[in-house]
């Protein structure tokens, strides 16, 4: 058989520009989402899950995470 | 039903592995296929005794926690095993006179080395990764893992994998890639096996209860789905019979190289690195009783260290038949990974601000700490040996050896060592551990063997680096190889003595944990029920 080389050449071009530019950019728009205005309640009430429910799952949907942000507000 | 399913297939794969043991090409497939019968075989019997009883309820109220006690005595016990056979390897090296005749062909270095590297990783790494992760994936999703007694399959078969793969390397079955010794039949098995977790994991993440996903499975579910996509990728062989354990690579020459490095490396970023970084997010805010210091900069910890891991693989083949670009895009990636590896550190690590009084009173998280400090300490390590220049001294010699110890023995095992300590008295409902004064003559037999076996190390990759380069006036090489192994006597005795300190830390922690359930005071069952103080 013979070897590739078209293959080769088109998915290495392709992967030191296109792709790198997609990847880069991807990688700053996560940076960027990260630091949105408004992602510190978030954030927080997501830091924050490691100290809910220990001993047992939750009974309802989204009940706890609710609260415990309520609960930090007051 | 099911069982009758169950009880068809179980008796197939016992009729198969008879005709596989009558047919068997070699001894290892041979010890395999009567392992696969025994297990088979008992199993059917034990379906048909219990077919006509009620499916036990799984409670969805409840989380399943059976599994992860079974997944902390696997841990703990794996790991004595495993530090066991990496101290008495180290001892081979030193006095050589312990391969012995007896036990040749079965028991000298060579066969032995790949069942110690398996067993720490694999079995001691792999089972505290899969018993820490259904721990962590039920608490941060407050919801009961999802697939019933899936997760047992995860269990029980992963074990099978282990026993497989270490009798494999007793009686001689290995493909000869670096940390991916077995063979393709023991290959496939683990493939379901972990396809059974992921789908465990991501089924628990789907119905979970918290509206994000806290970042520690995120660690743990980018570990899952890697070490899939690098096993399934470096494995790619034809077996030459289906009744023999002999099987030939998919790829050749270089490109073989470079995929066993591209898993071998990923290996290390995923298996050893963000399975225990998932860990980490958990267990050292729940210890230290603190959120996360930065959980923007965990976010951005993720995806730059998935984003750079990925293309470290190529550092491994400095100086080889690897074009130079490839090599050079291994090594730049593996420098810019400093960055996101330090990131993670300083995370972990300020996690503890304002509460830095813990670590004198706390031996369970200055065990973390001081993993966190050889998380810093080896991704340092890393990147500077993977620069060309450095590379050409260190490469083959055991400073290698020392920089996978310090990152393995202090990041890896310290964490885990600790999870363990978080979580014996919770599962067993214990009110604290048996004792803290063991936990710190454990942290302290461990640290120290640690510093003994890395410095050793150091010396000796260092010293044996410089003398295979030493040339005399004329160009002539001045040392033999044997002027080296000589030479490092000394060192090897010192390293061998850093494995026996580490290993009687990890016998005095299963004595520590197996006393804790046995007699620490229970929980008292108002507390074990009330709502989580915040």
């Amino acid at each position: 058989m013979e070897p590739d080389t078209e293959t080769y050449s088109f998915l290495r071009q392709f992967a030191d520009s296109w792709m790198l530019l997609l990847l880069f950019v991807f990688f700053i728009g996560v940076v960027v989402w990260v630091f949105r205005p408004g992602s510190r309640k978030t954030h927080d009430d997501t830091a924050n899950i490691p100290f809910r429910h220990e001993d047992k799952p939750a009974t309802s949907e989204h009940e706890e995470g609710e609260n415990s942000e309520e609960e930090r507000k007051k | 039903m099911s069982n009758y399913i169950k009880l068809v297939a179980l008796g197939l794969v016992t009729l198969f592995a008879m005709i596989a043991i009558n047919y068997a090409r070699d001894t290892a497939y041979l010890v395999h296929a009567i392992i696969v019968m025994l297990t088979a075989g008992g199993l059917f019997l034990y379906t048909l005794r219990h077919t006509d009883e009620p499916a036990i309820a799984h409670p969805q109220n409840e989380y399943m926690d059976g599994v992860v006690r079974a997944g902390v005595i696997a841990t703990a016990l794996w790991g004595v095993v495993g530090f066991l056979v990496g101290t008495f390897i180290a001892f081979q090296l030193a006095f050589p006179n312990l391969n012995f005749d007896w036990l040749n062909g079965y028991g000298n270095f060579g066969r032995l080395r790949p069942l110690h590297t398996s067993a720490v990783i694999f079995a001691f790494g792999g089972n505290g990764l899969i018993a820490t992760s259904f721990y962590v994936v039920q608490r941060t999703s407050a919801a009961r893992l999802w697939g019933g007694n899936l997760a047992w399959f995860v269990f029980w078969g992963y074990q099978l994998f282990i026993v497989l793969a270490a009798t494999g390397y007793l009686f001689g079955a290995t493909q000869s890639r670096e940390y991916a010794e077995p063979e393709w039949h023991v290959d496939i098995w683990l493939t379901i096996v972990w396809v059974a977790y992921l789908v465990v994991f991501m089924g628990t993440i789907i119905k979970r209860k918290e509206p994000h996903i806290y970042v520690a499975n995120w660690f743990y579910l980018s570990f899952i789905v890697t070490v899939a996509m690098l096993h399934v990728v470096n494995n790619m062989a034809v077996p030459v019979s289906v009744f023999g354990s002999r099987s030939i690579s998919l790829f050749s020459g270089v490109q073989d190289a470079m995929t066993q490095w591209w898993y071998g490396h990923n290996a290390v970023g995923f298996f050893l690195t963000a399975g225990f970084l998932g860990m980490m997010y958990y267990f050292i805010p729940k210890q230290a009783e603190r959120p996360v210091f930065s959980y923007k900069l965990s976010i951005i910890h993720f995806w730059a260290l998935i984003f750079i891991y990925i293309w470290a693989g190529p550092h491994h083949l400095h100086y080889t038949a690897l074009p130079d670009w490839a090599t050079t895009l291994g090594m730049v990636f593996s420098i810019v990974l400093w960055m996101p590896s330090w990131g993670g550190m300083i995370n972990g690590l300020m996690t503890l601000s304002g509460a830095w009084d813990k670590l004198r009173t706390d031996p369970v998280i200055r065990m973390m700490v001081i993993s966190v400090g050889f998380y810093g300490m080896s991704t340092f390590e890393g990147p500077m040996m993977s620069i060309r220049a450095v590379n050409a001294l260190s490469h083959y010699t055991d400073w290698t050896i020392g920089h996978v110890h310090s990152g393995a023995l202090g990041w890896n095992g310290m964490i885990t060592f600790g999870a363990l300590y978080f979580l014996v008295p919770v599962l067993w409902k214990r009110e604290r551990l048996y004792s803290l004064t063991l936990v710190s003559w454990h942290f302290w037999l461990a640290t120290i063997g640690i510093v003994l076996y890395a410095a050793s190390m150091w010396v000796t990759g260092i010293m044996e680096g410089l003398m295979w380069r030493e040339v005399d006036a004329n160009g002539f090489l001045v040392n033999s190889f044997a002027d080296t192994v000589s030479a490092k006597f000394p060192m090897y005795v010192v390293r061998g003595l850093g494995g026996v300190l580490y290993l009687i830390g990890g016998i005095i922690m299963c004595y520590n944990l197996w006393m804790t359930v046995r007699r620490a005071p229970a929980k008292e069952a108002s507390l074990a029920t009330a709502v989580p103080a915040e």
